[in-house]
């Protein structure tokens, strides 16, 4: 990256006097493409100067195309095109001049103009420069990340121009860092190395490695000290960041086991057809973005109720063909809920698709959440996080606050005592299942956006789901929450030095363990709930 | 001697009788008819039948604890696979520099993951005592472990079978990793040998269909014996009254205990046995669906029987070898409607159909009864 200081000079003022750069535009803009595709390779430097210092608005995207082989010019008309789409035989272009889409051409009648390695080279250090002077601050921050252990000597003083103008303050202190990196390695400057202190950019740290080795007195312990408190910083960051992915974790277990801690918890009926209640909510969703497509976004806040719905009636056609005849024959209802299980399964196998389905994340779902240089949290697994959260907090007031869930808890307790109260047992029976399964098919809808969903994907849970219920205690909602948090995390810190399927494996020895020392799990129901 | 006591009942001669005509009249029809004989019986067929017989002999393991002791194993699979383990890795010793990589001690996989020495816990198993003791103490070890601790704390009902599927959940992961030094992913196969013979002649293998059919009579006279001494009228009373027994004064984790590692063993042996047979043992045979599937066949044969449990497995697994050989994709949904159909409208399987004249056990009061069942009648 060479860029002649008088250039950004010109630039600067240039861009910073934009009507006066508009003025002498319209025909010269031509002029300057013309210029560049009939540049011998030793002009091709001056004309690219040319381009650059002329302040055309499409200025940036010429020198993008060029830089990626996408500048062409019509042999015919001498007219310069940029290519959009170079598959195939005939190719999409747009006039350079004006970005007007000009439709397809015959690659044939093209002309592509060289670039070389060397020439790219210049390309990259002029887009920086530009870029850092773009209105945009989002591309002025990317550049700013990008100049990170590029700057060199041709640029040290543009940049540090730059900084002084720059009015954002990220950016500015990003420019900084470019700059001091830049003066320890090839200055040895030891003030420098104060700035990179605080700094989490892999390249900061590669800087004061470089520091340390160098052996240089001056340098060597004001790096370590720098280093020192880099490690402990990234350190922090790290266990933040495994905190973060086992609160992730522990969120979804506990959706996927929280509709059981209803079922299995307060009703005490085993149903190990919940996996595939969840399987149902993810598929509901898939079909969602299938009728709907182009909007991710709103099939999946519309899967939301559609997919508890289609959880909650299979759950009511699973309670009324079958549980109901099982009624206090828990190990009976186990078994027929596992063949209804299989049946639901190859069901989907048959008349979806043995393979995986594509569930597509909307917009406002993807990307990350960017703490600094050494943590960034994903956000589809943050919505996940606090649906888990909204979800739990909607089941507690229902079972706490509403007419349904004092009648849940009455006929839970006293079964015939709340019939002669006047309660339709058999009718909370179904409400209290439909729920528990409706809540499964939520789990699903969030699931969707975090794996792969396939007829396989109940089956991953289900023994997941009953660990959480059963470590935290049945009948225990809190004791859920709490249980599915704790998993999670205990397995992502596990991890790191045990692997993925060995901490698994330890998790589950471990609850083995937990359940013979206590019974009930972490919050065993007391008083005469607890005989029942 | 106790062993031969169950003789004299008039089922249990009735069932070996059966059983042993059975393995005459196949071996007879093997043997003596030319092949492509209408009853001929193929080298195929025979050892499809001796798989089942070990899939029975499972079924009796699995029915003793669930049916005589109220347990609901869904980890028996475990118990299985582990036997079947103890004879893989002998069978693997025995391949000796014949693998394709010919090393005289390292089994092929391991050199294919470079490894240098024999880990220690494969010592013994060239020796066919060793492995054959193996077969019996592993399974037998694991459900003395794992039922002290459980049976100790009391543990019962839905709890234990939950955490019954845990345990196998727990050990498919960890036969899966290459580096437990079992073969991962791909399990133990590619077999020659057993105890001299090869394994890939007919003759050995009517030898071990018949060797399984001494096995399931052997194991269930031991069962037979077990429930019609009294220790099987305790451990029946533990699985209809478990407070009311323990009241008593009887030792009741102790009765769960020594049940559940015999059941366990017997699991071993038939797992032990099925490996020469179906040439092959993979982590498959921990999936918590094997174990479950188990079940189903004794409940769809009668709990509480031991022939029922018989009857059931080798009536799924030829519905199975029919369904998966005509249309593969309707066996789940058979499969499926069978745990449903067999738990609302059979509950006491076919044995309940056949001795209908007697007085029905109560299946549907197991000790693990939640107060829900008495609530569960208005």
């Amino acid at each position: 990256m060479s860029i002649p200081r008088w250039l950004t000079v010109l630039l600067i003022v240039l861009l910073t006097a934009p009507g006066l750069a508009t003025a002498q535009e319209g025909d010269s803009a031509e002029a300057l493409l013309e210029q560049l595709a009939e540049a011998s390779p030793r002009d091709t430097e001056t004309a690219i100067k040319a381009i650059a210092t002329s302040g055309h608005e499409r200025a940036r995207d010429w020198m993008d195309a060029y830089g990626n082989n996408r500048l062409s010019q019509v042999k015919d008309t001498g007219q310069i095109v940029v290519v959009l789409n170079n598959r195939g035989r005939d190719w999409e272009v747009a006039d350079a001049l004006t970005g007007e889409n000009l439709g397809e051409m015959s690659r044939r009648d093209l002309d592509r103009i060289a670039v070389n390695n060397a020439i790219r080279r210049q390309l990259e250090g002029v887009m920086a420069m530009m870029d850092l002077y773009a209105n945009d601050v989002g591309v002025r921050e990317a550049a700013a990340l990008d100049l990170m252990g590029k700057v060199d000597g041709a640029i040290v003083g543009d940049v540090t121009a730059r900084i002084e103008e720059e009015p954002d303050a990220d950016i500015r202190s990003r420019l900084e860092l470019a700059v001091a990196i830049y003066q320890i390695e090839e200055q040895g400057s030891a003030e420098a190395i104060s700035v990179l202190a605080g700094s989490l950019h892999p390249r900061a740290r590669a800087a004061l490695n470089n520091a340390v080795a160098s052996e240089d007195p001056a340098l060597r312990p004001a790096a370590e000290q720098a280093l020192g408190s880099i490690e402990q910083k990234l350190k922090l960051n790290k266990t933040a960041e495994t905190l973060y992915f086992g609160l992730s974790l522990g969120s979804v277990l506990v959706l996927a086991a929280i509709g059981l801690a209803i079922t299995f918890g307060v009703m005490g009926v085993i149903n190990m057809a919940h996996g595939e209640l969840i399987m149902l909510g993810a598929y509901t969703t898939w079909g969602m973005q299938q009728l709907l497509p182009g909007q991710p976004g709103l099939a999946l806040i519309l899967s939301i109720p559609a997919g508890f719905l289609v959880a909650a009636l299979a759950g009511i056609a699973i309670e009324r063909s079958v549980i109901q005849f099982l009624k206090g024959r828990p190990l009976e209802t186990l078994l027929a809920t596992f063949g209804i299980s299989l049946i639901l399964q190859q069901l989907v196998r048959t008349v979806i698709s043995p393979q995986n389905r594509t569930v597509v994340s909307p917009e406002w779902m993807s990307g990350s959440l960017v703490i600094n240089d050494a943590l960034s949290l994903t956000l589809n697994r943050m919505y996940v996080l606090g649906f888990a959260l909204v979800v739990f907090a909607a089941l507690m007031l229902i079972m706490r606050r509403t007419r349904l869930g004092l009648e849940v808890r009455a006929v839970t307790q006293n079964r015939a005592m709340a019939r002669s109260m006047g309660i339709r047992a058999t009718r909370v029976d179904i409400m209290t299942f439909a729920l528990g399964s409706g809540v499964a098919g939520l789990a699903g809808v969030a699931l969707s956006q975090l794996t792969n969903v396939g007829p396989n994907l109940g089956q991953n849970y289900i023994i997941d789901s009953f660990m959480v219920v059963v470590f935290g205690g049945v009948g225990n909602l809190w004791g859920t929450l709490v249980a599915g948090l704790t998993l999670g995390t205990i397995n992502q810190l596990l991890e790191p030095w045990a692997g993925a399927v060995l901490a698994k494996i330890i998790v589950l020895v471990f609850i083995i363990l937990f359940i013979q020392k206590r019974p009930k799990g972490l919050f065993p129901q007391k008083g005469r709930a607890a005989e029942a | 001697m106790w062993l031969t006591r169950p003789l004299q009942e008039r089922s249990t001669q009735l069932f070996l009788g059966i059983l042993f005509m059975a393995l005459l009249v196949v071996s007879v029809l093997h043997v003596a008819l030319p092949e492509g004989h209408a009853l001929h019986v193929s080298a195929y067929t025979v050892t499809l039948l001796g798989k089942y017989l070990c899939y029975a002999l499972l079924a009796v393991a699995v029915d003793l604890v669930w049916g005589y002791l109220g347990i609901l194993s869904l980890g028996h699979g475990a118990f299985f696979a582990l036997g079947g383990y103890a004879m893989g890795m002998y069978l693997m010793r025995q391949i000796g520099d014949r693998g394709t990589y010919g090393d005289p001690v390292l089994p092929d996989f391991m050199v294919f993951l470079n490894w240098q020495e024999l880990p220690w816990y494969w010592y013994g198993f060239d020796m066919a005592w060793f492995a054959f003791a193996m077969v019996l103490l592993v399974p037998g070890a694991l459900a003395l472990v794992f039922g002290w601790l459980a049976f100790r704390s009391r543990v019962t009902g839905v709890y234990l079978s939950i955490i019954t599927q845990a345990l196998t959940f727990a050990l498919m992961l960890a036969f899966f990793r290459n580096e437990m030094g079992f073969g991962g992913n791909n399990g133990l196969t590619d077999f020659r040998d057993i105890l001299g013979f090869n394994l890939r002649t007919d003759e050995v293998r009517l030898g071990l269909f018949i060797a399984t059919g001494i096995a399931l009579a052997l194991g269930y006279l031991v069962c037979r014996a077990i429930v019609t001494s009294k220790l099987g009228r305790v451990s029946v009373a533990c699985r209809d009254a478990e407070a009311r027994t323990r009241f008593l004064g009887y030792r009741v984790e102790r009765v769960q205990l020594f049940v559940f590692v015999v059941s366990a063993m017997l699991a071993g042996v038939a797992g032990a046995l099925y490996v020469p047979q179906v040439g092959i043992i993979n982590p498959s045979e921990f999936s918590p669906l094997f174990s479950i599937e188990i079940v189903v066949w004794v409940a769809l044969g009668g709990r509480a029987t031991l022939y029922g449990a018989v009857i059931g497995a080798i009536l799924v697994n030829y519905a199975k070898t029919v369904f998966t050989g005509v249309m593969p994709d309707a066996w789940l949904f058979a499969l499926g409607a069978l745990f449903v159909l067999v738990t609302v409208f059979l509950p006491q399987g076919i044995a309940g159909l056949l001795k209908k004249r007697r007085k029905p056990i109560d299946v549907g009061s197991g000790p693990s009864q939640p107060a829900t069942a008495a609530e569960a009648t208005p």
